[in-house]
């Protein structure tokens, strides 16, 4: 037989049925709700009368809403405290788990599923929410889905899908001092563009991969859906199993040893193959920093803006030719499920400690989980940010998408963390620019875009 | 769900390469407003100006479009975020079909949920029909011989084209194979025992 990769493994596993037409019908082993998407789909189920099929394997949070103000325990307004109310009571009813507000566990969906152990190798999960492809850092197949389908893994706990065609991506070498994960799969999209990735599944794989932590994994498959893939994986090992075990959801005893020894046959086999390959070569790469309204409008820090997007410069304030460092900025967001994890706050801090913040910049740190939080405080990384002017939240999705009211102000612009510099995206004529935390904390101390390299 | 089988409108040329679904709709439309008034706040950002009123220059504030139902656009139509309240603001505005080179994959399989039909052409061939919407035709797409205006062919899955030319509901079909459902989960139980808590 062919090798078979580590996404036909995980997929094969996990067919219910042939619906013909290359469609098939797929048991969903994990399924992440968030109190935005998931309180209109509780809504509908009950209006159509039927129930959630197995609250078991389900687990919510509460992050897209909520007010990240210091101290907040709620919503921001009267309509998000009533989708929260919503979600909470909705969600007792059916049985399923909900990480409330100031609760361990609460926190940015893609952020708490991996904290939890409840993202895991091998299996299939899938949440109301694109950046869902995050959870296949840790080797699941995961990706994002509208409401029509949540309401459909509510009530039968399955989803009708298309097998998608196979990618993979190798980011070979050792990235230099000052290159993160964050700079690995901007690079890529950059390369290959925001439709480069439409239709497939993506592995990523080679030295630079195994050389991540596993929340590093988890910014670099969370970009996936910026290529336009729904699913970005990378194969289980050991920094894998280290990550998971001892975790709250994980399983434990005999069942960890179970899962152990099939998640060890889940890589790509050496003779697999894949529609379609990509090479990234780190080892060159600089510091990433996007100068346009698209994941894919990138350049090193040390690069010129380019001159092919006028629009997308006349909308940024930015002239075609210009260094990018040096463009003066007003805010900085260090947070979202891309960038909001121990080490992404730990290498922030890093950068910040002993400087102060630009008089003239606004700059925000949000942790993307209340475990986080803790954590970050305990080993003094909030007093670091504090020091330096910076302001430190509560944990949730923030200025990432400007849902709860946490906005970058008109023609403002903004060194962010997250994972989209759309038109609009951190707020009304708002300007984004995405980087790595030690990128974005340099920005605040500078006052302008810099070379983190350089500090 | 509305059956889709044919269709007669005006389509308007929308050849913006890359509309992601924060530009379609904006994420404060996706928290309290009613999905039957999401059409009103579809594509906000372009169709109004600062004072409230209809920007003139947005193409489906013009009135030879008044009325379109068919949205020919440029390349990856619908990327972004999963929020289906995309799908159902471009319904509520009279949207029932969209041309594209390509849409970001969550969107794609959301119009199928909602009665849109989304079309896949080659760029050449979105081109043609670029031009001739520009020339404000009127397009007939006619989903039982999968062509446009007589003449260009379509592909979709035979699967998807049944759902839509009948109205039916995936998840009912689902609900009804709920012994397959069953067993799966039984001999996975016996075979996956760590998932199950
Ligand atoms: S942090 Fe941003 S991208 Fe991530 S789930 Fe929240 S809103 Fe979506």
């Amino acid at each position: 037989m062919a090798g078979r990769t580590l996404f036909d493994k995980i997929w094969d596993l996990h067919v219910v049925d042939e619906l013909g037409d290359g469609m098939q019908l797929m048991f969903v082993d994990r399924h992440l709700i968030h109190e935005l998407s998931g309180h209109r789909g509780q809504l509908e189920i009950a209006r159509r009368g039927l129930k959630m099929r197995n609250p078991e394997l389900a687990v919510g949070s509460m992050d897209h809403v909520v007010s990240t103000a210091p101290g907040s325990r709620g919503g921001n307004a009267p309509w998000a405290d009533k989708i929260i109310e919503t979600f909470r009571a909705e969600g007792k009813k059916s049985g399923m788990k909900i990480y409330d507000i100031g609760q361990d566990g609460q926190g940015i969906v893609h952020v708490v599923g991996p904290e939890l152990g409840f993202t895991l190798p091998g299996t299939l999960l899938v949440c109301g929410d694109s950046h869902t492809c995050t959870h296949g850092a840790l080797g699941s197949l995961a990706w994002g889905i509208g409401t029509t389908e949540l309401v459909h893994v509510l009530a039968t706990q399955t989803i009708v899908q298309q097998k998608p065609k196979k990618m993979r991506v190798d980011f070979r070498g050792a990235p230099a001092r000052g290159v993160v994960a964050k700079d690995l799969i901007l690079a890529l999209i950059g390369k290959i563009g925001t439709a480069g990735g439409m239709g497939y599944a993506v592995e990523y794989a080679d030295e630079a991969i195994r050389g991540l932590s596993a929340e590093g994994r988890m910014t670099v498959c969370n970009l996936s859906i910026e290529l336009g893939a729904k699913v970005g994986m990378i194969a289980p090992d050991q920094t894998t199993y280290d990550y998971l075990k001892g975790r709250r959801h994980a399983p434990a005893g005999a069942h960890w040893e179970q899962a152990l020894a099939h998640w060890k046959t889940l890589p790509s086999d050496a003779d697999a193959k894949f529609d379609t390959e990509h090479a990234i070569d780190c080892a060159s790469l600089a510091p990433q920093i996007t100068w346009g309204t698209s994941p894919e409008d990138v350049i090193g820090v040390d690069g010129r803006i380019p001159d092919h997007k006028p629009d997308a410069l006349a909308y940024m304030g930015l002239a075609a030719g210009k260094p990018i460092a040096g463009t003066k900025v007003d805010r900085v967001f260090i947070g979202s499920c891309t960038n909001s994890r121990l080490p992404d706050l730990r290498a922030a801090a890093e950068v910040v400690k002993g400087r102060k913040a630009a008089k003239h910049v606004q700059a925000w740190v949000v942790p993307g989980s209340w475990r986080i939080k803790q954590d970050a405080e305990a080993e003094g990384l909030h007093e670091v940010f504090r020091a330096a002017g910076f302001e430190w939240r509560e944990a949730g999705c923030s200025m990432c998408v400007a849902a709860n009211g946490d906005y970058v102000a008109p023609l403002e612009r903004c060194v962010s963390t997250s994972n989209r510099n759309f038109v609009g995206r951190q707020g009304p004529r708002a300007r984004t620019h995405l980087a790595s935390p030690a990128m974005a904390a340099a920005a605040a101390i500078a006052g302008e875009i810099v070379d983190v390299r350089g500090f | 769900m509305e059956p889709f089988k044919k269709l007669s409108a005006i389509a308007a040329p929308f050849p913006q390469k890359n509309v992601d679904t924060d530009f379609i709709i904006r994420v404060e439309r996706c928290t309290g407003t009613p999905r039957e008034q999401l059409g009103s706040h579809a594509f906000e950002m372009a169709r109004f100006l600062k004072d409230g009123s209809p920007d003139p220059d947005f193409v489906l504030n013009q009135p030879r479009y008044r009325g379109a139902q068919i949205l020919v656009c440029g390349e990856f139509f619908g990327t972004g975020s999963s929020r289906e309240m995309a799908v159902w603001a471009l319904a509520g505005m009279g949207i029932r079909c969209l041309i594209a080179p390509s849409f970001g994959q969550i969107f794609y399989g959301n119009c199928f949920q909602n009665g849109l039909l989304p079309i896949v052409l080659p760029s050449t061939q979105v081109d043609a029909l670029m031009k001739q919407a520009e020339a404000g035709k009127t397009f007939d797409v006619d989903l039982e011989a999968q062509r446009i205006n007589g003449a260009q062919p379509f592909e979709i899955s035979a699967r998807r084209r049944k759902m839509m030319l009948q109205g039916l509901d995936e998840l009912g079909l689902t609900l009804a194979m709920e012994p397959e459902i069953a067993a799966f989960e039984a001999a996975d139980r016996a075979r996956r025992p760590w998932i199950y808590p």
